[in-house]
């Protein structure tokens, strides 16, 4: 194992506290009471719900279909009932209501029949079909479909297996990897295979020296060319970026896919997942949780999807003066504000928090522009300066500076001495940013249906008109005839029912046509937004949210301003360039 | 409800500041010791003049007072003010220097963090150019006991001849203007081997207290290498050319302030450009700046004057050395 391994800049040392949980095997949480499955499986899609309530469901059984390009299978976690198809608060910071199927086990855990499959066996478009309708996405936390990832690479090389782990206090991947490292590097395998890679690399932090040995021992009986590489504990070493960074050298800008640059990577769970979606047939119901902080009894739990949050926490046996608790880690975690929340697909930690263990934060002093922040970076950015604009509201200058760029890894606020949440400031410039974004989508949207209203009433009056003058010309025509050849009386009023009917069926085809397309103008927005929904929702609350964190902090702006109307042109984000905005430092609060 | 990280390093601007007053005490040791304890009065009196002064400032904008006292960087710029005037100035030029260094400079900008100007630099500007010639009477190192400096400190009458003597660079420049050779210069009273006799040392405590810093990583070695090595580097240019009409690099660098301003003035983060390039360019800047007003200019010690112009490059410096971003090419900054 003589790789030579690159650097990324930044990155923090922390406490990793990795001790108290990592000690114990994994244990299976018993089954709860009530399992509350959402069918949203990531921000942009969700799963279409194919059961009602009252139907009796088998451990396995497809309940929610895949719809959408970023859509997988949605299954029941166990045999039982379902109570009902409701909405029900989601595990995420807004704490928004998601759809969800609430099912009642029945404690026989019976499967569906589950059908194996040879990824090798099938073509690539089928296997990938298979993930999709396993429900398996990325365990890391970002919850992205897998066959997505896999589906757009040709030309990768490389994957990388992500078993760093370096927030503090998680070890699911760690106790994971020991204890069934042969599944993960199977997983792998077939990874590699699908999108046509030549080698794997598992990055794992050389602070889980078991779980090193555990995947090496695992590597070497295996015949694929499966490194495993001990990297060094840095802090965000497992960010996807950064651990590509570390084995490959490769940087990937933002907004690029690994794939453009002959790497995708994968967390280790979801590695294991792939594999038991192939080998065994089974989708994904459950996954590994984390459940330490302030509790007697850290350790690692499989979870089934859908048991709610309180249910498993009384298995850890928090302490008296937990506060709150954090879903993730401390670095990038956040605190639910509900605990009927499930266990989703992406959560690999549940902390306890305590005022001791987790202090409140000392109320910030102003920026001295020491620069901590920017020698602590992992994405090389000048956290200060994105924090000055996205304090004076300069969007575009924030947006300049690379503001996009962020990971919101949270070094930056980690090291501040003046204690500034400067990944707060970005949260809300980013959120400010998308809101204005939409909302100049939704005016573009709202135009084009003026126009195209306005096209159609000219093609209607012009052909109505085109019409008139056709039965005009008709009318004469047969009034020639008639003074000719002096025919019935209903003659006439014949071939005008007929037109009549005609035109009243042309009239229907129009209307029919009509209601089409209107149907389908806002029917492309009213999709995104309920795609975006969430984010909307989620976006409001960290508004709120900004708004009461500031409180008395000196020097700094009691609080930021509130978000402006809808389209008010008080505070457009600035032009790039000919900016005066950092000269004119008076601006500076 | 502050979101993550809801773990912080145990860091503060107390904690920096209070190292920055640690590093500071090496060179402060060697004053007294070389100089004499009248130093020690003058940081008193500053210190008491940036508290209350910090403290009616505040009040007057009716902020809280407690945690700017608390966060000591008003005493960082007090004792810099001190360290930078001569040690037997009255009393009250340290209280009006402190004071327009504190009220004006910082809270007129809007406090802690948002000054544009090193506060003690504008202090030393004002108050050589408004009282020119308290501000240039050194005692010569070991010239005068504890009791006369404490003496002219709370204003006793000056008998300037007696009791003054240039300092290195002063006596340089005059002994310039006289058309004496710098060797012939070099070898009266008020030299040492390196720079002015006893400044030495002086120089050489705060040099300790810089690595300090350095070690500690308050500051980063981007200003103090660029600026010693530029002025070092323009002094020996000018040196090679004309040995007879320039002094040697080394004289520079162990003379005035260069090593208080190399790791104490120059990285004044606040003031100073932020970014690793900018950080060079800054302080390059003032090196370069600082030997053509020694060498040139009508003050025979140029570092404030070349702070102070350097920290209205700033804005532009930092702009225009924005780093390469994680993923991005090099050159595509803003
Ligand atoms: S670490 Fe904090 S105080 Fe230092 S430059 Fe960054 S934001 Fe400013
Ligand atoms: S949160 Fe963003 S700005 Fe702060 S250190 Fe991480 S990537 Fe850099």
């Amino acid at each position: 194992m003589t790789k030579r391994l690159h650097r990324f800049k930044g990155g923090v040392d922390l406490d990793y506290h990795k001790a108290e949980s990592a000690g114990v095997p994994i244990r299976s949480a018993p089954l709860p009471p009530r399992l509350i499955v959402p069918l949203r499986q990531n921000a942009r899609s969700v799963a279409h719900g194919i059961v009602t309530a009252g139907e009796h469901v088998l451990k396995g059984q497809r309940i929610g279909e895949a719809e959408g390009v970023l859509g997988t299978a949605v299954h029941a976690p166990t045999s039982g009932t379902v109570i009902e198809v409701t909405e029900h608060p989601m595990a995420h910071p807004s704490g928004l209501d998601t759809h969800c199927v609430v099912i009642e086990p029945d404690g026989d855990e019976r499967w569906v029949a589950l059908e194996p499959l040879d990824h090798r066996s099938i073509d690539r478009q089928s296997a990938l079909n298979r993930l999709r309708e396993a429900g398996v996405v990325g365990l890391g936390g970002a919850a992205f479909p897998s066959h997505v990832k896999l589906g757009s690479g040709t030309g990768v090389d490389t994957v990388v297996i992500n078993g760093a782990e370096c927030e503090p206090w998680i070890t699911c991947d760690d106790r994971l990897m020991r204890e069934r490292a042969d599944q993960i590097l199977a997983g792998a395998a077939i990874l590699s295979d699908l999108i046509g890679a030549k080698r794997v690399l598992v990055g794992i932090e050389d602070n889980k020296p078991e779980a090193i040995a555990a995947m090496r021992a695992a590597a070497a009986a295996q015949a694929a060319p499966i490194e495993i590489v001990a990297i060094p504990t840095v802090y965000p070493a497992g960010g996807e970026k950064q651990l590509i960074r570390v084995l490959t050298g490769i940087e990937i800008p933002h907004g690029r896919l690994g794939t453009d640059f002959g790497v995708q990577c994968f967390n280790v769970g979801t590695a294991a997942a792939v594999h038991r979606a192939f080998a065994l047939g089974e989708p994904l119901v459950s996954r590994i949780v984390t459940l330490a902080g302030n509790v007697e009894r850290p350790g690692n739990y499989e979870v089934l999807i859908g048991t709610p949050v309180a249910s498993l926490l009384e298995l850890a046996e928090p302490r008296a003066d937990t506060d709150r608790y954090i879903l993730g880690g401390p670095m990038m975690g956040f605190a639910l504000p509900d605990l009927s929340v499930p266990v989703i697909k992406g959560t690999n930690c549940v902390l306890s928090a305590s005022p001791t263990l987790f202090p409140r934060s000392k109320p910030p002093l102003p920026c001295i522009r020491c620069g901590e922040c920017a020698r602590a970076c992992p994405a090389e950015l000048q956290p200060f300066e994105l924090y000055w604009f996205a304090h004076s509201r300069n969007f575009g200058k924030a947006q300049e500076y690379h503001l996009f760029d962020c990971i919101e890894c949270g070094c930056c606020s980690y090291v501040c001495p003046s204690h500034i949440p400067l990944v707060d400031y970005y949260r809300y410039a980013k959120s400010e940013i998308w809101a204005r974004e939409r909302e100049t989508r939704a005016a573009d949207g709202a135009r084009e249906r003026f126009e195209f209203r306005n096209f159609r009433q000219e093609r209607e009056k012009a052909e109505k008109a085109a019409k008139l003058a056709a039965k005009a010309a008709e009318t004469k025509a047969k009034l020639a005839q008639t003074e000719t050849a002096p025919a019935p009386a209903p003659t006439e009023a014949a071939p005008q029912s007929e037109d009549d009917a005609k035109r009243a069926l042309i009239a229907a085809a129009l209307e029919r046509a009509k209601q089409q397309k209107a149907a389908a103008k806002p029917k492309n927005t009213e999709d995104l937004s309920a795609a975006t929904l969430a984010e909307i929702a989620e976006i409001e609350a960290r508004r709120k949210a900004l708004g009461l964190s500031e409180g008395d902090a000196g020097d700094v702006r009691p609080a930021l301003p509130t978000l402006p109307g809808p389209t008010t042109a008080a505070t457009p984000p600035a032009p790039p360039g000919g900016d005066p905005e950092p000269l004119a430092r008076e601006d500076r609060p | 409800m502050i979101q993550s990280p809801y773990i912080r390093k145990p860091a503060s601007v107390q904690r920096v500041m209070f190292t920055v007053l640690l590093a500071l005490t090496p060179g402060i040791a060697a004053y007294v010791w070389q100089v004499g304890a009248g130093i020690l009065v003058n940081l008193a009196i500053a210190s008491a003049t940036a508290v209350a002064a910090e403290a009616l400032v505040r009040r007057l904008r009716g902020r809280p007072i407690a945690p700017a006292i608390g966060d000591l960087s008003a005493l960082v710029t007090a004792w810099l003010v001190v360290l930078c005037f001569p040690p037997i100035v009255p009393w009250w030029v340290t209280v009006v220097a402190v004071t327009l260094a504190i009220a004006a400079v910082k809270h007129l900008y809007g406090g802690l963090g948002q000054n544009p100007f090193n506060p003690a630099m504008v202090a030393y500007c004002a108050m050589i150019v408004a009282f020119p010639s308290l501000m240039s009477q050194w005692p010569p190192a070991g010239g005068l006991d504890f009791a006369t400096q404490l003496d002219l400190i709370l204003g006793g009458a000056r008998n300037l001849d007696a009791i003054t003597g240039a300092t290195a660079l002063d006596a340089l420049r005059t002994g310039l203007r006289g058309a004496e050779s710098v060797d012939a210069i070099l070898r009266q009273p008020p030299f040492g081997t390196l720079g002015g006799r006893g400044w030495e040392w002086i120089a050489a405590g705060y040099l300790a207290g810089g690595l300090l810093l350095l070690a500690l990583r308050v500051i980063t070695w981007h200003m103090p290498v660029a600026f010693l090595a530029t002025l070092a580097a323009t002094a020996g240019a000018f040196w090679l050319a004309n040995p007879a009409q320039f002094a040697s690099p080394l004289f520079h660098l162990a003379s005035g302030g260069a090593m208080l301003a190399a790791f104490f003035i120059v990285t004044d983060p606040v003031s100073g450009a932020t970014t690793p390039l900018g950080k060079i360019i800054f302080a390059a800047g003032i090196g370069l700046i600082a030997y053509l007003i020694r060498a040139f200019g009508a003050f025979p010690e140029g570092i404030a004057f070349a702070v102070l112009l350097m920290n209205l490059c700033v804005p532009l410096i930092d702009m225009k050395t924005q780093p390469r971003v994680f993923g991005h090419r090099r050159g595509k900054s803003p």
